[in-house]
């Protein structure tokens, strides 16, 4: 039985394997169509998701399973004080894997130590959200075709964006890798990144303040949404929620074939004249998430396909 | 002054001065029944002044904590009146129940049961973080 917290619990190796099982769904649906027969996937959604929750559950249904949970906090018995400890052990008895997303760090890994049954972390407050990164590699490997000698640039909120913190992990792993921070001062990339990921990996990677001049030498450019849910104080927020607004004015220097990335949801972080530019692949993202999701279901209740 | 030596139990040497006392507390050395000396600004060769305890009599206690309050802190094992083991404190692993996480997001400020928990993540610049949330530990609780 294991549990998947941190997109590193993840060997280099495993991720390969879930990106084939995936491009294998792609290519053949209807061989993994009813493999699912009979298990139940709990969404466990302490926090509000529409995309991930439902990709979960697209997951589960396509693969012939079915889906049990809750949507948010007040209509579980969290609202009436019950841990997530004891959330995990109750679900344990019910289902057959969980995908848990909390607004508190840590809350995952608190049910992984506690249920008798697989646990996803689909989210966990700024912390780390795995299976975002499961669907951004396979997005950068069919748009690039590889993981190594890529420039990656990361703008918005680099401090509590918690998709960029599990995406720097996972390709801090592949060579040659650089990647551009691009954010302002307040929501820079955390200390914990940098000491426990770059600087041990020796990874190449520049902080700045300007998008523009960053554009022309990006292969990638991983746009993040400024998050209100994630400040104490609003004033802080609307004045940081602007900072950075994609436009195809500011593309005009960037490469041909630079891929566009952003975990959505968007508010207005990616000009929606951007849609229809070629390099945009914010929503193939979300397709290739629900893809991810499959094999990684898959992978942990140990189908066999 | 001078402090007797002992012939059985555990010297505490090459305390930095002044942390003694600190080092005294954390290890819960007042509950002991055995003899407790804390020597403060004992003269030292190599040190200028340094703090000493020793605790007479076979004691079973976790001293790897100390490592966290000092680096300089060597342990003596004694016996029979002579000094048996010599040995530097290594950093524990694991620090558990004695410094809470600061970070206002992480899931022990909401269940109170959870034990707050850090791991080692860098040895040499004695970098602790939550197992939870990987908030980097703050020490100034316990220094």
């Amino acid at each position: 039985m294991r549990s998947i917290i941190d997109i590193m619990d993840l060997s280099v190796e495993e991720i390969d394997g879930l990106l084939n099982v995936a491009e294998d769904i792609i290519a053949n649906p209807k061989k993994y169509a009813k493999v699912c027969d009979g298990k139940k996937l709990a969404t466990l959604f302490f926090e509000p998701s529409t995309r991930t929750r439902l990709s979960f559950e697209a997951a589960m249904y396509e693969l012939g399973g079915n889906v049990i949970g809750f949507s948010d906090a007040n209509s579980s018995s969290s609202s009436k004080g019950e841990s997530v400890a004891d959330t995990a052990r109750v679900i344990s008895c019910y289902a057959d894997i969980i995908a848990m997303r909390h607004p508190k760090e840590g809350a995952p890994y608190v049910a992984s130590l506690n249920a008798s049954i697989p646990v996803i972390n689909a989210g966990d407050g700024g912390h780390n959200h795995p299976t975002q990164t499961l669907a951004d590699l396979l997005t950068i490997k069919r748009e690039k075709g590889r993981f190594d000698s890529l420039t990656v640039g990361l703008c918005g909120d680099l401090k509590f964006g918690r998709t960029v913190h599990s995406l720097i992990s996972a390709l801090s792993r592949y060579e040659n890798i650089k990647f551009v921070m691009i954010s302002p001062d307040e929501l820079c990339i955390p200390d914990y990144v940098k000491q426990n990921v770059l600087i041990p990996n020796g990874i190449e990677y520049t902080e700045e303040r300007s998008l523009e001049d960053a554009m022309p030498g990006l292969d990638i450019l991983y746009m993040t949404r400024v998050q209100k849910e994630r400040f104490f104080n609003e004033a802080d927020y609307i004045r940081l929620k602007d900072t950075y607004i994609l436009t195809p004015e500011k593309l005009a220097h960037a490469k041909e074939d630079l891929c566009i990335m952003h975990p959505l949801p968007r508010v207005n972080e990616i000009s929606v004249a951007v849609d229809n530019d070629k390099r945009a692949c914010y929503f193939k993202q979300v397709l290739n998430g629900k893809y991810m999701r499959m094999a990684l279901i898959l992978k942990l209740l140990e189908v066999q396909v | 002054m001078i402090i007797g030596q002992i012939q059985e139990g555990i010297v505490l040497d090459h305390i930095t001065a002044g942390r003694g006392m600190k080092i005294y507390d954390v290890l819960g050395l007042g509950n002991l029944d055995c003899a407790v000396a804390v020597i403060v600004n004992a003269d030292s060769e190599k040190m200028g002044k340094k703090d000493i305890i020793k605790i007479s009599g076979p004691i079973d206690i976790d001293f790897r904590m100390v490592g966290l309050l000092d680096s300089n802190v060597t342990v003596n094992i004694i016996s029979g009146g002579t000094v048996v083991k010599r040995e530097k404190i290594e950093l524990p692993e694991k620090i558990t129940g004695v410094l809470k996480c600061k970070n206002p997001r992480c899931i022990t400020t909401t269940e109170q049961e959870l034990q707050h928990v850090f791991k080692l993540c860098n040895e040499e610049e004695k970098v602790y973080r939550c197992i939870y949330c990987e908030t980097k530990a703050e020490f100034s609780s316990v220094e």
